[in-house]
């Protein structure tokens, strides 16, 4: 072991733990101000509740478990929305990447579906699901569909031809080459897409909620709106930016875990 | 030609190689009845791209263990002619056959990019060498014993993206390598890489070529390269074989030497003629 490696290794525990730091300095610093103003007085109540106040009203909605039973509909509705739209546009994906006859098929289909805003079907879905879950359900599945139905086929046909050819050459079964060359080829790009619908999953669902819900986190912000409790929706936005970010960071560990071979993840 | 080589002092690392290569070979042809290599023929191959015809005729006999260098201006059919060899592309007329049977472990190729899956670690990119045999109890045994021959057993652990260029190419030619081919060819395996590194892995060629005694066809464009390497040398130009030279030269081939020197510019001169001469 050369010396700067060593000392590389003696700093090595203590930087991670900062650098875990450094992007919450900027909320604390935002939040910081805004309960400076608002205590001042330079900021009113009716228009921004301090930050105290909102963290009192969560506490309250919390001990009456009315915000843990919210959440917790909001969060189901999402990742089941994620799980049936992301497994059908993950299937269309691999279909027509791999196959030219399935892709004639549906890909002219399915982009001029793409580009009709999904949101202007909520009278359409109100007329046909009623305001159950399976409206909600339907929105988001179609919302998250397309970003992970075009970066799956985006992914399988960028997968680098020279090898699929080695692969080829090297006597691989069509089952062989996809789960060791072209899978693997394609998930990068698979990534991106995921990503992108967790963005589109949160603001389907916040629109439906506020629509036509009975509850939930969209349907709890509308409530409080028409009894003007606006520490509530100002929870309740709080409350999206913190499962917006969780969603953001479970996919980021999910990408380091399974693309560790990747030089955009490697440590240094 | 063979009297030549003796001025100059070959260093030591040289005269070690060529007992080891010498005997080596020599206990191949002893033990088996022939050498582990298998003879290749090709009669009357054709093959066109559309409507321009990049092989008119080539008719060739490799006997088995032979190193052939085959040489030529860009777009001469070389590189056709090898991937025909290595069954890449359909043939359109003629034969290419490697006297008898063969298993598709047997014929090998090395390209010139070392087209590793990234996402694998080193030792499972070489077990993908294996073919039919990756699943096997022995797989990642034999897959080590060809990264030792390769010098990279060290690096078995590694993901591809945090090697040089040339060991890489170690790589792919451990991968080449795993499933002992009997007929082994490259497409510029050494094209891409920097002037020192491909000397060694010239030298790393020669030694695995004269352990294992395959039969290997050389597809490049360097002719000093062809020169040092091979037994024999093909001059493509307009797909057909134009030269077919004989590198009578002892191993170890010394770089720089007088005769490799002469052998070389007289290929570079075949091939500037047919260029001047349209």
């Amino acid at each position: 072991m050369s010396l700067t490696e060593s000392i590389a290794r003696l700093r090595g525990p203590r930087l991670p733990r900062a650098d875990g730091l450094i992007p919450w300095i900027v909320p604390a610093a935002i939040v910081l101000i805004w309960q400076v103003a608002c205590a001042t007085g330079f900021v009113p109540a009716r228009v921004l509740p301090a930050p105290s106040d909102v963290a009192l009203a969560g506490w309250k909605l919390l001990l009456s478990g009315e915000l843990a039973r919210n959440i917790w509909v909001s969060f189901w509705r999402a990742s089941a929305g994620l799980l049936v739209g992301g497994g059908i546009g993950f299937a269309f994906g691999l279909a027509n990447g791999l196959s030219q006859l399935s892709s004639k098929l549906t890909d002219t289909t399915l982009q001029m579906v793409r580009n009709i805003p999904h949101l202007a079907l909520i009278p359409l879905v109100i007329l046909w699901f009623g305001i159950d879950e399976s409206a909600k359900l339907f929105l988001v599945a179609l919302g998250v569909f397309f970003p992970i139905y075009l970066n799956t086929l985006h992914g399988i046909r960028t997968v680098d031809p020279q090898l699929i050819e080695m692969g080829r050459i090297y006597g691989m079964s069509d089952r062989e080459l996809f789960r060791r060359v072209i899978f693997p080829g394609a998930l990068p790009s698979i990534f991106v897409g995921l990503r992108f619908a967790l963005g589109i999953m949160w603001l389907t669902l916040i629109v439906a909620e506020a629509i036509a819900a009975s509850s939930g986190l969209g349907y709890m912000a509308m409530q409080a709106r028409e009894f003007m409790q606006i520490d509530v929706v100002v929870l309740s936005i709080l409350i999206y930016a913190l499962l917006g970010k969780l969603a953001d960071s479970a996919s980021r560990a999910l990408e380091r875990l399974t693309l560790s071979w990747h030089p955009a993840f490697q440590k240094h | 030609m063979q009297e030549a080589l003796h001025f100059g002092l070959p260093d030591a690392e040289a005269v070690g190689r060529v007992d080891y290569i010498e005997q080596a070979r020599r206990l191949r042809r002893a033990s088996s009845a022939s050498s582990h290599g298998l003879p290749l023929t090709i009669r009357a191959l054709r093959k066109s791209f559309g409507d321009n015809e990049v092989l008119r005729g080539i008719d060739l006999h490799v006997p088995a263990g032979q190193f052939v260098a085959i040489v030529g201006r860009s777009g001469c059919g070389k590189s056709t002619l090898l991937r025909l060899i290595a069954g890449l592309e359909s043939i359109d007329a003629g034969t290419v056959s490697f006297g008898g049977e063969t298993q598709p472990e047997d014929i090998r190729v090395m390209f010139q990019e070392p087209r590793l899956l990234p996402w694998a670690r080193v030792i499972s990119n070489v077990e993908v060498g294996l073919g039919r045999d990756r699943a096997s109890v022995g797989a990642s045994a034999r897959a080590e014993k060809a990264l030792i021959e390769v010098g990279l057993r060290d690096k078995r652990v590694e993901w591809p993206a945090v090697l040089s260029g040339g060991q890489k190419q170690r790589v792919a030619l451990a991968r080449a390598l795993v499933s002992d081919p009997r007929v082994l060819a490259f497409d510029e395996p050494l094209g891409a890489l920097d002037a020192l590194t491909r000397i060694s892995m010239q030298r790393l060629l020669e030694r695995v070529w004269g352990e294992q005694a395959f039969t290997a066809i050389l597809v490049t464009h360097d002719v000093s390269e062809a020169v040092t390497l091979a037994d024999r040398i093909l001059v493509i130009e307009d797909g057909r074989i134009a030269h077919d030279v004989t590198v009578d030269i002892r191993r170890p081939r010394e770089r720089g030497s007088a005769d490799l020197a002469a052998l070389e510019g007289s290929i570079l001169r075949h091939l500037l003629n047919t260029a001047d001469s349209p």
